[in-house]
């Protein structure tokens, strides 16, 4: 894991995020959506930071499509963790680095 | 973190923190900018008419451009929450990521969406509530919408929904729109999707999964796929208080020079006592508070010494 955001997308998502043996942080995002943009650089930390025990990936609502309507998506940001291909947090909105760390934290 | 010393901290990145740094760069301040949300609450505008030099900008782009030029200054911003501070000879400002010195700061934190405050509000976002028009509208194509609130940020939500939405309810709880810009009231007017009801409150939210349905105060339930609240925002004063600033009306007080009642410190933007909450004006003055930053600063070095 080279700690970059991995981009998600209905042809990797089984791959990428459901068969992952680390856990996953996954952003549904869109391009429309500020508070998105603003989260970005707070991914990117993420990623180096939590590098060797958790995967970042970002999913855009318009290259992943199923996804997002399989997992109710319908505000934007949408912060999913997966365990062994489970959702077992969901995070709605814009979070400050700090609040992801201790819901990451909790998790991992 | 640094334990160096910074000429000055800004508080906030909206336009307001986002304009001092920009004039902070430009009078070589050694300067550090801490902000949680890049182009604060005016990145969640629609569209922005009336920002000098652009006819039409998307609170978006307009969040974009400040961004990139702060970076390009090379402005050091951080993401990390600024937790407290305090004034002993300097400024000591604790971060979540550490502990940093200024001589002066500038307090743009902005405020923050007021919520309704009704039971069940938190558990119903995002499956149907939301407080970001600009997030969420394209969500809900050929759905019934709802806008709680009667101000300007209420009635673009509605326009920017009525794009998406086969029917757009404006719900406010005065009988006519407050202090409206005319522009915005006669598209209103103009578009059938858009219908005001004036005179109401929501008193509660009706859904499983998702949500379904308001409960009004003075009629039956209006069925509704997305509720969007626009109600107005409270002022993050926090850290101002912990700094023994004083408040005014809850919003810290300021005077021409942005100086606050602790010398050295500084505020601008939405959070202070501004006669015009406004992007522009913002600016004005995180503008006005780095200039007066400098100043204090520069009087430092041209005293005497003892």
């Amino acid at each position: 894991m080279d700690g970059s955001v991995i981009h998600v997308t209905d042809d990797n998502f089984d791959e990428t995020v459901l068969k992952s043996e680390m856990p996953v942080l996954l952003d549904f995002s869109a391009e429309w959506c500020a508070p998105c943009k603003m989260l970005a650089p707070i991914l990117k930390d993420l990623a180096a930071e939590y590098q060797d025990r958790m995967i970042v990936a970002h999913g855009d609502t318009d290259d992943c499509p199923r996804a997002a309507t399989g997992y109710r998506i319908t505000a934007v940001p949408t912060l999913i963790i997966f365990k062994n291909g489970e959702e077992v947090e969901r995070l709605i909105g814009l979070r400050s680095k700090q609040a992801l760390e201790s819901a990451i934290d909790a998790i991992i | 973190m640094n334990k160096e010393l910074y000429d000055l901290i800004i508080i906030g990145a909206g336009p307001a923190g986002m304009t001092a740094g920009i004039y902070a760069a430009r009078y070589r301040l050694r300067a550090l900018l801490f902000g949680e949300m890049v182009g604060g609450m005016a990145a969640f505008a629609h569209k922005i008419c009336n920002f000098p030099g652009f006819d039409s900008i998307s609170g978006m782009e307009l969040a974009q451009k400040l961004s990139e030029q702060v970076s390009a200054l090379g402005v050091e911003v951080k993401a990390d929450r600024v937790i407290a501070i305090a004034k002993n000879d300097l400024f000591e400002v604790r971060t979540s990521g550490g502990t940093c010195y200024s001589r002066a700061v500038i307090l743009a934190t902005g405020s923050e969406r007021k919520k309704l405050n009704l039971d069940n509000e938190d558990s119903f976002l995002g499956r149907g509530l939301s407080y970001c028009a600009t997030c969420d509208a394209p969500f809900y194509r050929n759905k019934i919408a709802g806008v709680v609130g009667g101000s300007d940020a209420a009635l673009t939500a509605a326009l920017l929904l009525s794009e998406f939405a086969s029917k757009v309810h404006i719900i406010y709880r005065k009988d006519s729109f407050f202090r409206p810009k005319p522009a915005w009231v006669e598209q209103v007017n103009a578009n059938n999707k858009i219908e005001p009801i004036f005179n109401t409150n929501v008193t509660s939210f009706i859904g499983d999964e998702m949500l379904e349905a308001v409960q009004l105060n003075n009629r039956d339930e209006l069925k509704l796929d997305g509720l969007f609240i626009e109600i107005g925002s409270v002022p993050n004063t926090e850290l101002a208080v912990g700094l023994n600033v004083v408040l005014e009306n809850d919003h810290i007080k300021t005077d021409a020079e942005q100086k606050t009642n602790i010398p050295k410190a500084f505020a601008a933007g939405d959070v202070t006592t501004t006669p015009f909450r406004q992007i522009v004006v913002a600016a004005g003055q995180g503008a006005v508070a780095a200039h007066s930053a400098y100043r204090s600063i520069q009087e430092d070095y041209d005293r005497p010494s003892h």
